[in-house]
């Protein structure tokens, strides 16, 4: 990609990449914690979690100010003013993510008797999986890469088919043992969460797709 | 803190302050050759001045006698109509006006005296009854000139003999050097007493006005061409370096090729102010030319584009808005072109306008001379009263050309335009 | 040369809701160029460009110096022929009519085409006669009266009756540079033109008069076409509804403003107007 002839402005996007970057890693991290922690039962690590989504929270606000800074400054164009559009979305959706995550570590310690629930060994694979569209889809952003967010996109059928399962899964439990209902239900939110990922780093892959060509992907019920 | 004071000025050194002082001396020196360079040129300048002044006041003058004429012990008769000059003074004449003018000098001068005033002092006092027929009722007194001896004599030149004549006579009240007014009415005569400068004034003007009238539209109008619409190409070139060349061609030249075409074309105009015009004429177009072209030149092309561009076609283009923009710089060339051409004489010798010419000229084809002719002339005369009219002539001509240069600099401040 | 491509309709395509002004039906274009070569001499400074010019929108010529843009314009109204050396082919056609057949009066093309110069240059007449000018070489009005009524009109047109009624007989030269601007517009105006060509009307004023010109073109978009040449992208995207981008001497894309502005097809087009240029 040709630079642009005043530096600053590229200095510019790159910070603001970068940001976005740091924030993408920290809510990926962010969830395989959480899972770790609710699979364990480790209440300090999800204390930690929770804490740790004030950076990204911080982030957010530092996103929003470099990308009207950059607007009212740089006067983008075209595939430059596209990006800083999708930055300021995307950063508003990975704060999103990060907050999924801390909600699933705050259940970590309403949950008895692990052992007894099935569920609890799928949520780690749904979790990995959407943690995975996490990173590939801010590769993909990184990388300006359609094509890369375009298959993200395709990968969402899986957590929602996971979703299906794990609540039938949940449901048929709860019938059977109606004392563990509480406990089930935590269980039910948090896989609920993680399905919401999943749909945020969908969107996330559009606003990636719309800032590399300038148009969404045209499949995709918004 | 001194270390400091260093930092600040590290340019002051001993090399440098030599330098500067040198660099102020140079400029010091360079303003005083400006001053005295303009001082000296006022200097000359307020020379010729004073000289000329101090030497024309006397051709101004004119050395007179008091002459107390009593026109009811002798009376005459004015004719009823007296516009026409002529006859009045024939019809004067022939009641023997001369006469009388002699007795009444006789009278009041004595022999001597009598003996002194021009032979045609009775002219003059005929013209001025003419101009007031009042004059001749009761004692009129007039003062009439005196032939040229006398004059030189009271100047104190001339001969001997006449110098006690004319103190006594100007100790008695009857000799005086009086304001001529005259002088800028008469034309040319042999006798300093007798002579003005009316004629070649009047010559003059109109010269100029030929050469106006033919330099002006012709030069501006080649201006016009060589700038807007000649091509640019070999022939164009050659156009403009011959007018270049031509500005600066010696100007007895223009009179011999005067003499070649015009008068083999009017052979009977010889000395007429129209070949003296046509003949300067084309020595004035050159300069009107550059002049012109420059002008044009320097206006600017976004006054053209504009004019183009609001759907204006070539012509009015030129002449609604280059002309009026274009005219203060082609005027400034044509008082340059035309003051040249008032004072040229060379090229006039050679037409012929050096007849000796005792009335002034009645049209354009009339025998004429001009004012430098004249001066040139009257400054070959030995006689001293030529001396000072020579003088008093070339006065003429600086306020003649003053005027002229006032008229185009007040023509040109008036067009003059800010763009 | 390619045309972006878009729909008129606003729903069918939400990636490219442009700004109303953009979508308004037009009919046969007022000027239409076909294969349009420029020559200087031998130096060949556009070529091959096929672009229509509408009354309905304002369209801007944009690209870096030396493209050929300027040019392009003055070809518009026949201001080469003042340039000895200048040559141009292909057909460039005003309501149907080919500008450069020899048939055709320069002079009438140039009241019905009518330009604005970057620098400001009113004639050093009276405001009156600035603009009086025009109307009386083409014979427009009849009377006094006629000719007065013509001047207050384009004055008011250009939005400087206001500030000016009260002192016609004043030097056009002695106004600010935002006003003469605005009286060389009132000008061109003033002898009822078909289209308006504007070669970088602003880069001599302040933000201000600016602004106040461009407001005037918004104005005047519709009842007269007209074409801005502009160095600054940011006015071509304020003031135009189709934009055209020029490189050494080709049009290298033409489409509606917005979306050249955010989703050009030519890569040379985002090239130049990001700031990736050079």
């Amino acid at each position: 990609m040709v630079e642009h002839t005043v530096k600053a402005f590229d200095e510019d996007i790159t910070r603001l990449r970068g940001l976005i970057a740091e924030m993408g890693g920290l809510a990926e991290v962010a969830i395989q914690q959480a899972l770790q922690a609710l699979v364990q039962g480790d209440e300090e690590l999800a204390a930690e979690v929770v804490e740790r989504d004030a950076k990204l929270d911080a982030l957010e606000t530092e996103v929003d100010a470099m990308a009207v800074r950059i607007l009212a400054l740089r006067a983008p164009m075209a595939d430059d003013l596209r990006e800083i559009v999708a930055a300021l979305k995307i950063g508003g959706v990975v704060e999103r993510i990060g907050d999924y995550a801390k909600n699933i570590a705050k259940r970590v310690g309403r949950i008895e008797g692990r052992s007894h629930f099935e569920p609890l060994t799928l949520l780690p694979a749904m979790g990995e999986l959407a943690a995975e569209m996490v990173h590939d889809v801010l590769t993909a952003y990184a990388a300006r890469d359609p094509v890369m967010a375009r298959e993200v996109i395709e990968r969402d059928d899986k957590v929602d088919a996971f979703y299906d399962s794990i609540f039938r899964n949940l449901v048929s439990h709860m019938v059977e043992n109606p004392a563990t209902i509480s406990s089930a239900a935590q269980l039910l939110f948090v896989a609920r969460n993680l399905e919401r990922v999943g749909d945020h780093a969908t969107n996330v892959a559009e606003m990636v797709h719309y800032s590399a060509t300038g148009t969404y992907p045209d499949d995709i019920e918004r | 803190m001194n270390d400091a004071a260093e930092n600040l000025r590290p340019t002051r050194t001993a090399a440098f302050e030599a330098r500067l002082k040198k660099r102020y001396a140079a400029e010091r020196r360079f303003k005083a050759i400006g001053l005295g360079a303009i001082l000296f040129s006022v200097a000359v300048l307020v020379f010729l001045l004073v000289t000329m002044a101090m030497n024309g006041v006397g051709g101004f003058q004119r050395t007179e006698l008091r002459v107390p004429v009593d026109f009811a012990a002798t009376p005459v008769t004015v004719m009823p109509d007296t516009s026409d000059e002529r006859a009045v003074v024939q019809s004067l004449e022939r009641q023997g006006l001369r006469d009388i003018v002699e007795f009444s000098a006789t009278e009041a001068l004595g022999e001597e005296g009598a003996a002194q005033v021009n032979s045609e002092a009775w002219r003059l006092v005929a013209q001025q009854i003419a101009a007031d027929p009042s004059l001749a009722r009761g004692e009129q007194v007039f003062w009439l000139p005196t032939n040229e001896d006398l004059a030189s004599a009271y100047a104190g030149d001339g001969s001997a003999d006449l110098q006690p004549l004319a103190q006594q006579l100007a100790a008695d009240g009857l000799l005086a050097d009086n304001f001529d007014f005259g002088f800028l009415e008469r034309s040319d005569a042999t006798d300093p007493q007798l002579a003005g400068i009316w004629g070649a004034l009047k010559g003059s003007i109109l010269t100029m006005i030929v050469t106006l009238a033919l330099a002006f539209p012709i030069g501006v109008l080649a201006a016009l061409y060589l700038e807007e619409y000649a091509p640019k190409n070999r022939w164009t070139d050659l156009i403009e370096v011959s007018i270049n060349n031509l500005a600066a061609v010696p100007s007895i030249i223009f009179g011999l090729l005067g003499l070649a075409v015009f008068l083999w074309i009017f052979p009977s105009y010889r000395s007429a102010p129209l070949i003296g015009g046509m003949t300067l004429a084309l020595m004035t177009m050159p300069v009107i030319v550059i002049a012109g072209r420059n002008a044009i030149k320097a206006v600017p092309p976004s006054i053209r584009d504009g004019a183009l561009a609001v759907g204006a076609s070539p012509v009015q283009v030129v002449f609604h808005h280059v002309l009026p923009l274009a005219l203060p710089g082609i005027l400034t060339g044509t008082i340059i072109g035309m003051a040249r051409a008032l004072g040229e004489t060379a090229p006039l010798l050679l037409i012929g306008m050096r007849a000796f010419v005792a009335s002034p000229p009645q049209g354009f084809t009339d025998n004429a001379t001009v004012l430098p002719m004249q001066i040139f002339l009257w400054s070959d005369e030995i006689d001293r009263g030529f001396v000072e009219r020579t003088s008093a002539a070339i006065i003429v001509l600086l306020v003649f050309l003053l005027l002229m240069n006032g008229l185009a600099i007040y023509l040109r401040n008036r067009f003059e335009k800010k763009w | 040369m390619v045309m972006s491509e878009t729909t008129d309709s606003p729903i069918a395509n939400p990636a490219h809701k442009s700004l109303e002004n953009e979508n308004i039906a037009h009919g046969e274009p007022k000027m239409r160029a076909r294969d349009v070569d420029v020559y200087y001499g031998d130096k060949k400074a556009i070529d091959g460009v096929d672009i229509d010019v509408y009354t309905e929108y304002v369209t801007a010529f944009i690209g870096p110096s030396g493209c050929g843009k300027s040019t392009f314009l003055r070809a518009l109204n026949r201001m080469n022929d003042t340039i000895p050396s200048a040559r141009v082919t292909g057909t460039i056609e005003l309501d149907g009519e080919d500008i450069y057949a020899s048939g055709m009066d320069v002079v009438q093309l140039r009241a019905r085409v009518g330009m604005v110069f970057q620098k400001p240059n009113p004639f050093p007449k009276s405001i009156y006669d600035n603009i009086a000018y025009g109307p009386k070489i083409h014979g427009l009005a009849e009377t006094k009266p006629d000719l007065d009524e013509i001047v207050e009109k384009s004055l008011r047109r250009a939005g400087l009756w206001e500030e000016v009624k009260d002192r016609l007989s004043d030097s056009g030269t002695a106004l600010s540079g935002g006003q003469q601007q605005r009286l060389c517009i009132a000008r061109a105006i003033a002898v009822d033109p078909e289209v308006i060509l504007m070669d970088e009307p602003c880069s001599a004023l302040d933000p201000i008069a600016t602004a106040k010109i461009e407001e005037l073109i918004d104005e005047l978009r519709g009842r007269y076409g007209i074409v801005i040449v502009t160095h600054s992208m940011q006015q071509a995207a304020r003031v135009s509804q189709r934009t055209a981008f020029f490189h050494l001497g080709h049009l290298v894309e033409y489409g509606h403003t917005s979306d050249i502005f955010t989703n050009p097809a030519e890569q040379r087009t985002q090239d130049y107007i990001t700031g990736r240029y050079g």
